[in-house]
C-alpha cells in the first residue's frame, strides 16, 4: 500500500530544495479535493515501499491566516497520512521550534530535519540533537539540503520511520495547544539544546546589504540589475527563439509541405498557415520562458527578491500591492507570459490577480517590434525616438492605474508585507535547471490547447469562405472588419488595419506580417505604403490602440490559467479592449479637432 | 520609564518588545517571525520614501510597513547596551 507524508515547514527554510533532494525528476503538479491551489506531490521508493511526498506551502503559523497557511491546514487536517517531515531552518530554531510543539498537538507521527546544517555551522551555532529528540519525542536529522549532506541518513530513517508508522491516520484537531505554553516550553528547550556565539561579528550578507540596500544607492542599483537581467534574458532567449523560428521554418519547407501535398489546398492551408504557423509563433516563447525562469529563480533563491520588494514597497503600498508585483511589471516589458507565471512570488491570491491584470500593459518585446516598424516608418528620425518613449511612458501609467483602480479590492486582503530577509545565497545550478524546465513545461501543457483553439478560429476568420483572397475584404474577417467599421473609424483606423488587429490577438509578432500578407507587399515597400496611406495622427492611434488592447493569446491562456478562473481573462479583456478604444478616440478625435 | 513604538525607533537602536497592539492575524505572523513581548530587535534601516523598515529579530531580518511597525511597542535599550542580539 502507498504511503502519504507531508512536506512541512516555513516559508525560505529550504523545503522545496529537500522535495527535490529526495524525490529527484518525477514531480507532478496536482489538485486535491477542497483546495484552490494545486500542490506539488512525488512518488519515491523507499526500500520495499512507495512513499508519496506532498509539498505543502510554507506555513509560519499552523492558526495563521494567510492563503498559503489556510491551504497546509486544511490539507494536514483533511488527508489520510503517515506522518509529516518537518523541516526547520537550523539558525533560526528558537524561532521555528513553535511550529513543531504546534504540529505535534496534531497527534501525527513526526520526523523533523533541521536543514542549513552547513550555515549554522559556519555562524558557530551548535545544536544538540539527542536533547532534542528526547524533548520533542521524535527522529531529529541534521541536514544540508542545498549540499545533499545528511540527505542519505535522512532517507534510510525515513524508511524505518514508515516501516513503525504503516498505518495512515486522521490528524486529531481539536486539541490545540496554547501559544503561551508552547512559548514557555520553546525557551526551555532552546536554553538547553541550542548554542549560539554571544557576539556575531556583521555577516557578508550585513557588508552586500550596505550597498543594496543604501537608503539612495539602492533604488539605482535595483534598476540597474533589472536592466541587466532583462538584458541576459533576451540576449540570450530572443536569439534561441529566432534560431527556433528557422529551424520550425526549415522543417515547414523541407519536410512538411512536401508531406502535405496530396491534401486539398484548404486543409493545406489550415494545417500550415493556421496550426503550424500560429503554434510555431507561439512555441518560439518557449526560450525566453525557459531563460527567464532561468534568471527569476537566481533573483528568487539569492534572497534579492525581498530586497527589491523592501526598496520598490513605498510605491506599490499606495497602489495595494507590493514591491513584488513591481518587479513582474518589469520582467513583462520583456513577454508577458513568464512575468504572469513569475507572480507565483505574491502569495496573497487577490494581489496575484491584480499584479496579472497590470502586466499586460507592460509594452513587450513583440510590441516593440511593431511600434519600431510604424515609427521608422511613419516619423522622422527625430521625432522617432520620442514617440517610441511617449508608449512606455502610456505603458507604465496604464499599468499603475489599473492597479491604483483595483486597490479597493487588493487592500482587503490579508498579506500584510510583514516577511523575512533571507540571507544571501548562491543558488546551485541543478535546482536552478528544474525550476526552469518545470515552468516550461506546465506553460505547454496548460497554455497549449487554448492557443490551439485561438490560432485556429483566426485562421478561420481570415480564410474563410475559401475562394477568397487570404484575410482580404470578401473572409469573414474582411465582413468582420467591415461590420465594425463604426467602432474603428471614429479612431482613425482603416478596414485593412483592424484585420492587422485581428491577427495581433494571436502574437503581436504577427501584426507586420499579416499586414505584408494584406497589403501584398513586405519590407521596405510596406514602409512606403504605410507612410503614403497613415498620416501620424492615423499611425500614433494605431500603435495606441496596439499597445492597450488585449496582449495575446498566450498571455490570455496563462491568465486564465495562473488566475484559475475565466473570470479574470475576460474581465482583462474587456478592461483592456475598453481602455485601448477610449484612448485611441480621445487622441485621434483631440488631435483632429486641434490640427 | 517611557515606551516607543518599533516606527519611532531610530536605525541602529534596539529595544525590548513590551506590547503589541495588533489583531490576532498579525500579531500571530509576528510571532511566528519571532515578535513577541520579552524579545529584543534592532532597527537595521529604513527603505526610501517612508517605505518599510528592516528589523533584525534573533537571528532573523524581517521588513515590515511603518503602519504595522507602530503596532508594536517597545523600551529601548540603554544607549551603552550592546546591541547584537
Amino acid at each position: 500500500m502507498s504511503k502519504r507524508i507531508a512536506l512541512v515547514g516555513m516559508p525560505n527554510t529550504g523545503k522545496s530544495t529537500l522535495f527535490n533532494r529526495l524525490t529527484g525528476a518525477g514531480a507532478r503538479v496536482g489538485n486535491w479535493p477542497g483546495l484552490t491551489v494545486e500542490l506539488l506531490s512525488a512518488k519515491v521508493l523507499l526500500g520495499d515501499s512507495m512513499l508519496e511526498l506532498v509539498d505543502l506551502p510554507g506555513l509560519h503559523n499552523l492558526h495563521g491566516f494567510s492563503e498559503d497557511e489556510r491551504v497546509a491546514r486544511h490539507f494536514i487536517e483533511t488527508q489520510s497520512l503517515n506522518g509529516m517531515l518537518v523541516v526547520l531552518n537550523t539558525t533560526q530554531l528558537e524561532r521555528q521550534l513553535a511550529l513543531v510543539l504546534q504540529l505535534k498537538s496534531l497527534g501525527l507521527p513526526m520526523l523533523l530535519a533541521l536543514n542549513m546544517a552547513d550555515e549554522a555551522q559556519n555562524r558557530g551555532i551548535r545544536i544538540d540533537v539527542a536533547v532534542l529528540e528526547q524533548r520533542l519525542g521524535m527522529p531529529v536529522r541534521l541536514i544540508s539540503a542545498k549540499l545533499g549532506r545528511g540527505v542519505p541518513e535522512l532517507k534510510q530513517t525515513l524508511g524505518d520511520w514508515l516501516r513503525a508508522h504503516p498505518k495512515p491516520m486522521q490528524a486529531s484537531t481539536g486539541v490545540l495547544a496554547e501559544d503561551d505554553v508552547i512559548e514557555i516550553t520553546v525557551e526551555e528547550l532552546i536554553g538547553k539544546s541550542f548554542h549560539i556565539p554571544i557576539s556575531l561579528s556583521p555577516t557578508r550578507t550585513d557588508r552586500i546589504d550596505h550597498y543594496l540596500l543604501h537608503p539612495w544607492l539602492g533604488i539605482p542599483l535595483f534598476l540597474l540589475l533589472m536592466l541587466g537581467v532583462f538584458q541576459a534574458v533576451y540576449g540570450l532567449g530572443v536569439p534561441l527563439q529566432d534560431g527556433l523560428a528557422w529551424l520550425l521554418g526549415e522543417a515547414r519547407t523541407l519536410w512538411l509541405t512536401p508531406l502535405l501535398a496530396g491534401l486539398p489546398a484548404w486543409a493545406r492551408s489550415f494545417l500550415l498557415e493556421g496550426l503550424y504557423d500560429g503554434v510555431g509563433t507561439v512555441m518560439s516563447f518557449l526560450p525566453i520562458i525557459v531563460v527567464f525562469f532561468l534568471a527569476m529563480a537566481v533573483v528568487e533563491d539569492s534572497g534579492y527578491l525581498a530586497r527589491a520588494a523592501f526598496l520598490m514597497d513605498a510605491l506599490m503600498s499606495r497602489l495595494g500591492l507590493d514591491g513584488r508585483a513591481f518587479v513582474m511589471q518589469l520582467m513583462g516589458f520583456g513577454c508577458n507570459v513568464p512575468a504572469m507565471m513569475g507572480t507565483r512570488v505574491i502569495r496573497s491570491h487577490t494581489q496575484r490577480i491584480a499584479a496579472m491584470m497590470m502586466i499586460p500593459f507592460s509594452l513587450c518585446s513583440a510590441r516593440l517590434q511593431v511600434f519600431l516598424f510604424f515609427t521608422s516608418a511613419v516619423f522622422s528620425p527625430r521625432a522617432a525616438p520620442w514617440v517610441l518613449f511617449s508608449l512606455y511612458v502610456m505603458s507604465f501609467f496604464l499599468a499603475f492605474f489599473t492597479a491604483w483602480m483595483m486597490r479597493g479590492h487588493t487592500r482587503r486582503s490579508v498579506d500584510p508585507l510583514l516577511m523575512e530577509l533571507p540571507p544571501y545565497r548562491l543558488p546551485t545550478l541543478a535546482a536552478l535547471a528544474r525550476q526552469s524546465l518545470r515552468e516550461s513545461g506546465h506553460f505547454l501543457r496548460q497554455a497549449g490547447g487554448f492557443i490551439i483553439l485561438g490560432v485556429a478560429l483566426v485562421w478561420f476568420l481570415t480564410h474563410f469562405p475559401l475562394d477568397a483572397a487570404p484575410a482580404g475584404p470578401a473572409t469573414l474577417a474582411g465582413h468582420l472588419a467591415d461590420w465594425m467599421k463604426p467602432i474603428f473609424t471614429p479612431l482613425g483606423i482603416d478596414q485593412l488595419l483592424s484585420i492587422a488587429l485581428l491577427f495581433g490577438f494571436v502574437a503581436k509578432e504577427v501584426v507586420i506580417g499579416s499586414l505584408a500578407v494584406i497589403y501584398g507587399a513586405g519590407g521596405d515597400q510596406l514602409a512606403g505604403i504605410l507612410a503614403h496611406r497613415l498620416d501620424w495622427v492615423q499611425a500614433y492611434s494605431f500603435m495606441l490602440f496596439t499597445l492597450v488592447y488585449t496582449p495575446c493569446v498566450s498571455a490570455l491562456a496563462t491568465l486564465r490559467r495562473e488566475s484559475g478562473s475565466s473570470r479574470a481573462m475576460w474581465a482583462s479583456i474587456a478592461w483592456s479592449l475598453s481602455l485601448a478604444w477610449v484612448l485611441s478616440f480621445a487622441f485621434y478625435q483631440g488631435a483632429r479637432a486641434l490640427l | 520609564m517611557t515606551t516607543l513604538s518599533l516606527r519611532e525607533l531610530p536605525a541602529g537602536h534596539c529595544g525590548t518588545i513590551v506590547r503589541i497592539d495588533a489583531g490576532i492575524e498579525l500579531s500571530a505572523r509576528m510571532r511566528a517571525l519571532g515578535l513577541l513581548p520579552g524579545r529584543r530587535v534592532k532597527v537595521i534601516r529604513s527603505s526610501p520614501f517612508r517605505g518599510p523598515i528592516q528589523v533584525r529579530a534573533g537571528q532573523t531580518d524581517l521588513i515590515i510597513r511603518r503602519g504595522e511597525a507602530a503596532a508594536i511597542q517597545l523600551l529601548p535599550c540603554k544607549p551603552e547596551v550592546a546591541c547584537s542580539p
